[in-house]
């Protein structure tokens, strides 16, 4: 034993010094208070993104990062959220509001100096549309003429499609009706340009295996560059010299995180790694209200919590059953013990204040009325309802949810409902084959516009799953809407869907959802904002606070 | 070898186990901690039991408007923040995670020891092939295929009993095979042979009742093991279904909240904590009195 | 020797065939695909994505041409990041998981044995209750429960130690070392324990002592040396468990290791990253097996000598 024993006793002295050394050396500083002196900026930023490739990712923590690196033709003030110029510096926009014409700024520049053109801009759009990508959100462009035929490969030569390059800096599009929230899609990622040579250096333009959008490769056209990116650990963005409008950024960098365990998210920024983080843990909420408010930020968001009811399935095809299911949920008790009081019950799909749009209120909490429609669809005090699940997806706020209402349905209507929680791939599946009872969904708006929340329930829609159809829904969702430019008018139709879609009930609404974050006091230019959106050229850090 | 002489050894060898049972019993009553573990043991076991006879409440009873409540005296151990009695949930809990422990155990039980026995007394070829088998299965990933599975066929408990149980199989077919392999060189075995004995009468009747001593062991220590994989599979959200509870849910929930409603965790967490304690004394003192060459000291 | 270390090599080639196997068949069983989302998927989008990751073609051609990739080491492109390779990401994971376990491992060894030893010394005393009882604190308390408790003394209410990260912040590899330490911490001292309780009742051993030499030589130079073999033979299958059991303890501390890929990729349905880092870790785990096999081997020749008479 004597050698090995030596090399061994040798080998545990090394590496536990080595343990010690790289554990307790360094200041003890925290991150926080080194990111307020340096401008740089620690985020905890939900999951691990899926990658950075514009037209191809689809998710928030995605959204965050995308947004610091590329740039579309608008952007949004993050406290108005009026559209802004960006990339275009101005635009025109015909009588009939079926033409834009955008006028690109000289100065934009690709982080590697080449100048951004209007061409650029007609060559990515091409690239998002061009089915072989597979991008999930091409329906963004669907607006356009010819772009859903160009899409879905009815046509393939690009210049049937209503997007015309009129110079270097001149861009035209033309759109099959007037479509008032045009553009704030111009401000979502699915149309933010990408560098062609880059893509086509690293291979098909069309490839999702390529790796242009990899730190150390990836050119774009925001306020940041990529400069680190470490799967699971963090991603690291740095300030552009070339971005047209670097005097107003003062961030010099920002860190992401993922942070899947809000737990862990909640005791990082306490341990004052995180300026900002992704979410709240609903039970940490009343603490931090009642001790430290001013570190917390609850802000209404444009999203609604609702259940979806498989209407095809009896005895769900009963618009009563349906109704009293809805009635029987008592909303403001759930949001005031469950959900900690940090939301607001939801009586509609639309959530109220969408660009002063206001959602019709067509019942209330009636444990009464509810049997009583309960009693003339057949089941008096529930005898005799067939067993049933609701459907959630592994989580324990989801559950918590389920597990009140499946109470309250037991409570007020006498029926008995089994739980089922899937993980989320199957859950999406059981959604998408229509394999559910009562299943519950979350839907957040892609713009400020209650088209966002109701093309959803159009007759075979892909988001509507319920089994809902009504011809006079369709007509005003797909004829009558696109066509009025007034707003108040438009409004009008959009509660006459509602209403309709209500009375039907194909899904109880439960509740609109609030953003939440904890947030140093550091931090300024980060307003609130229903669609919880940053702007990150007007962020900075106080190193004052 | 004569008739007379095999009924000899076949009667002999009664005697000298029940004296060794009763010595080892001598041993463990020795042993405090050990001791301590099988009172403690029978204790929740026998809480769990009778739960719905102990608590006036229901495991899944809410009570929104009440929320988490510190213990009182309407509800001994508080509230979750359901309004949920913690003590009937933990009791309610605990018979599901000491089922799946119990259960698991079981199935690993008697596949490991029916393989075993058949494996050692065949001897041979046959004995080569099927601990070949087991050695080619010692090396799956297994938490790793448990996690595939859960994932794959949804939270079933009926799957989780299974999945465990073909886990913790293979040890204790090596250890039965070991155990068989040397007795059956001894010469009461051979003695029923002659009596013309078959194989399965053989092993059922002789065998593995003088093999027992280790298998009781390693079983009160897979037992635990297995506890703690309901746990872990409870942590990644793939354990039992809600509103029902085991000890590992409660545990997971319980730390979510750990600064504000410390209760739910402490309590859940000492009911699992203790009760693996107690198995794993039982088991170490169950060891140190059935293995003649370690309790000589 | 050589033909038993031969003969088990030849044995860990079926059995990572049958891993693939099975984790390729199972893996596509599974309902919900890759490409499910949470907005709708239109046909055509769902084809066009089907088709850049070859899923579009027969299940049995895409085992056989999986084979032929990872004939060549290539574990093909993860599904969940585009543009990214499963080599690449368990590269990227394998070097966190590695050091974790390390430094976990010796932790464990190092309060295990010195647990176990003195456990062994003077058997059901004090001296035997209390180390056992601190060591099985690691086979008592899951993990998921150790590692909050100690985040929450040590991160929140002391503030001496970071609360999550790896490699980011001084000292953020203390906390997760010592909660996947203390789960082997135990099993170590039980081993040590029972292996010096057998050694110190041998022959040898009372001769050393008959010689008049001093208890801790005695202990130290003889005893030890042949109590801990269990512990080294265990060391081998401990490591190959302590790189796929680590996923709880990644989780809690947000690190980057080869344990959270996997648990994300079979939540995700990453079909070729499950497939990758199962396949990956088998592979090791016949590794450690064979090694620790061959390590025991090597350091017991009585042992050594019933391997050769095992083999027909």
């Amino acid at each position: 034993m004597g050698l090995t024993g030596v090399k061994l006793k040798g080998l545990v002295l090394v590496l536990l010094g080595g343990l010690l050394l790289t554990s307790c050396g360094g200041s003890q500083q925290s991150q926080v208070a080194a990111g307020n002196l340096q401008g740089v900026f620690h985020m905890g930023n939900g999951t691990e993104p899926q990658g950075l490739d514009p037209h191809i990712v689809t998710g928030l923590p995605e959204h965050h990062i995308i947004q610091a690196l590329f740039e579309g033709l608008v952007t949004k003030n993050p406290t108005t959220l009026e559209i802004e110029p960006a990339v275009a510096e101005s635009w025109d926009i015909s009588a009939d509001g079926r033409l834009y014409t955008f006028h690109l700024r000289h100065d934009a520049r690709w982080s590697n100096g080449d100048p951004l053109t209007a061409e650029d801009f007609r060559w990515s759009w091409q690239r998002a549309l061009t089915p072989a990508l597979g991008s999930l959100y091409n329906y963004m462009y669907f607006g356009i003429v010819n772009a859903e035929a160009f899409g879905t490969g009815q046509i393939t030569d690009f210049s049937q499609v209503g997007v015309k390059v009129l110079d270097d800096y001149t861009l035209q599009v033309e759109l099959k009706e007037p479509t008032p929230y045009f553009l704030q899609i111009l401000d979502h990622y699915s149309t933010f340009p990408v560098h062609r040579a880059t893509l086509e250096a690293f291979g098909s333009a069309s490839s999702r295996l390529s790796q242009w959008a990899r730190a150390g490769n990836l050119v774009s056209n925001g306020p940041f560059v990529l400069s680190e990116w470490q799967v699971n650990s963090h991603i690291r963005v740095e300030k552009s010299p070339y971005y047209w409008d670097a005097d107003k950024v003062k961030l010099n960098a920002i860190v992401y995180y993922p942070t899947e365990n809000l737990t862990t998210e909640e005791r990082m920024f306490r341990d004052g790694q995180l300026h900002f983080t992704n979410s709240v843990p609903l039970e940490k909420i009343p603490t931090y209200l009642k001790e430290q408010p001013e570190l917390i930020e609850i802000a209404p968001y444009l999203g609604t919590y609702y259940y979806m009811i498989n209407t095809t399935r009896p005895p769900f095809d009963d618009a009563r059953v349906r109704r009293a299911l809805a009635m029987a949920v008592d909303r403001k008790l759930l949001v005031e013990t469950v959900l900690q009081g940090i939301v607001e019950p939801a009586y509609a799909i639309v959530p109220p204040g969408t660009l002063g749009y206001d959602p019709p209120k067509l019942f209330s909490y009636d444990p009464e009325q509810a049997r009583e429609l309960l009693a003339a669809a057949g089941y008096p005090e529930g005898q005799g309802f067939p067993a049933f699940d609701i459907l959630y997806n592994t989580q324990e706020s989801h559950q918590k949810i389920a597990v009140a209402i499946q109470q309250m349905w037991r409570q007020n209507l006498g029926i008995d409902v089994g739980l089922v929680n899937q993980e989320w791939q199957v859950y999406l599946d059981s959604q998408e084959n229509m394999n559910y009872d009562i299943s519950r969904r979350g839907w957040i708006g892609d713009y400020v516009d209650p088209n966002s929340f109701l093309d959803m329930f159009l007759t075979g829609g892909g988001n509507n799953k319920t089994g809902f159809s009504n011809p006079r829904y369709d007509q005003i969702i797909l004829q009558d809407a696109p066509k009025v430019q007034d707003r108040d008018q438009r409004y009008a139709l959009f509660r006459e869907a509602e209403t309709l879609l209500i009375d039907n009930m194909p899904i109880i609404p439960l509740y609109t959802y609030q953003s939440s974050h904890l947030k140093q006091p550091s931090v300024k230019g980060m307003p609130t904002n229903i669609m919880d959106y940053y702007n990150w050229k007007y962020v900075y850090l106080d190193a004052q606070e | 070898m004569s008739h007379d002489s095999g009924i000899l050894t076949v009667t002999e060898a009664l005697p000298r186990g029940v004296s060794l049972w009763q010595d080892a019993w001598v041993r463990l009553r020795k042993n405090r901690l050990a001791m301590f573990g099988l009172c403690f043991l029978l204790l929740i076991l026998l809480l769990c039991l009778l739960a719905p006879w102990l608590t006036p409440y229901g495991y899944e009873e809410q009570n929104l408007r009440l929320g988490a409540t510190s213990p009182s005296a309407a509800h001994w151990l508080g509230t979750d923040t359901f309004g949920r009695d913690l003590l009937t949930r933990i009791l309610y809990g605990g018979r599901v995670s000491l089922m799946v422990g119990f259960i698991a155990t079981a199935v690993a039980l008697v596949i490991g020891v029916s393989y075993g026995a058949i494996a050692g007394y065949a001897g041979g070829r046959i004995d080569g092939a099927m601990m070949r088998l087991v050695d080619i299965l010692y090396a799956l990933p297994f938490m790793i295929f448990i996690i595939l599975l859960m994932v794959v066929f949804g939270r079933n408990l009926l799957l989780l009993f299974l999945a465990i149980g073909a886990v913790e199989w293979l040890t204790m077919a090596r250890i039965v095979r070991g155990q068989i392999q040397s007795l059956r060189q001894q010469e009461f075995v051979e003695a029923a042979i002659s009596l013309g004995l078959g194989p399965a009468a053989i092993i059922r009747r002789h065998l593995i009742p003088n093999a027992l001593g280790p298998v009781i062991v390693y079983t009160t220590l897979t037992i635990p093991n297995v506890m703690l994989l309901e746990a872990f599979l409870s942590f990644l959200g793939l354990g039992i279904q809600p509103p029902a509870s085991s000890w590992g849910l409660l545990i997971s929930a319980g730390v979510e909240t750990m600064e504000e409603y410390a209760w739910l965790l402490i309590f859940p967490g000492l009911a699992l904590s203790l009760t693996l304690f107690a198995l794993n004394f039982l088991g170490d003192g169950l060891r140190d009195a059935l293995d003649p060459r370690t309790s000589k000291d | 020797m050589w033909r038993f270390i031969g003969l088990r090599t030849l044995l860990a080639v079926p059995v990572i065939l049958i891993v693939i196997t099975l984790t390729f068949f199972l893996v596509r069983a599974a309902p919900g695909g890759p490409f499910s989302s949470e907005k709708a998927v239109s046909p055509q989008v769902k084809a066009a994505l089907e088709a850049q990751y070859r899923l579009d073609q027969p299940l049995f051609q895409q085992y056989l041409s999986y084979l032929g990739d990872l004939a060549h080491g290539d574990l093909g492109p993860t599904f969940r990041y585009p543009g990214r390779t499963v080599n690449e990401l368990i590269i990227q994971g394998l070097p966190v998981t590695a050091e974790l376990g390390l430094y976990a491992l010796l932790i464990a060894v190092l309060f295990g044995v010195l647990a176990g030893v003195l456990a062994a010394l003077k058997p059901n005393s004090a001296q035997d209750y209390v180390p056992m009882s601190v060591a099985m604190v690691g086979i008592c308390m899951p993990s998921f429960l150790l590692g909050p408790l100690l985040v929450l003394v040590f991160g929140i209410w002391l503030g001496w130690l970071p609360v999550s990260g790896w490699g980011n912040i001084p000292g953020d590899k203390i906390l997760p070392s010592l909660t996947l330490g203390a789960m082997y911490a135990a099993y170590i001292a039980r081993l040590s324990r029972s292996g010096m309780l057998e050694v110190m009742s041998q022959d040898y051993l009372r001769t050393a002592r008959a010689k008049g030499l001093p208890e801790s030589v005695v202990i130290i130079k003889h005893a030890l040396r042949g109590g801990l073999l269990p512990v080294v033979s265990y060391l081998g299958p401990a490591f190959a468990g302590l790189l796929s059991g680590s996923f709880v303890v990644e989780t809690i501390f947000q690190i980057p290791g080869l344990g959270r890929f996997y648990v994300q990729a079979a939540f995700n349905r990453d079909y070729t990253m499950i497939l990758g880092t199962t396949v990956f870790l088998a592979t090791l785990i016949v590794l450690f097996n064979l090694l620790s096999d061959i390590a025991a081997a090597w350091l017991n020749p009585r042992l050594r000598f019933q391997f050769r008479k095992a083999q027909p």
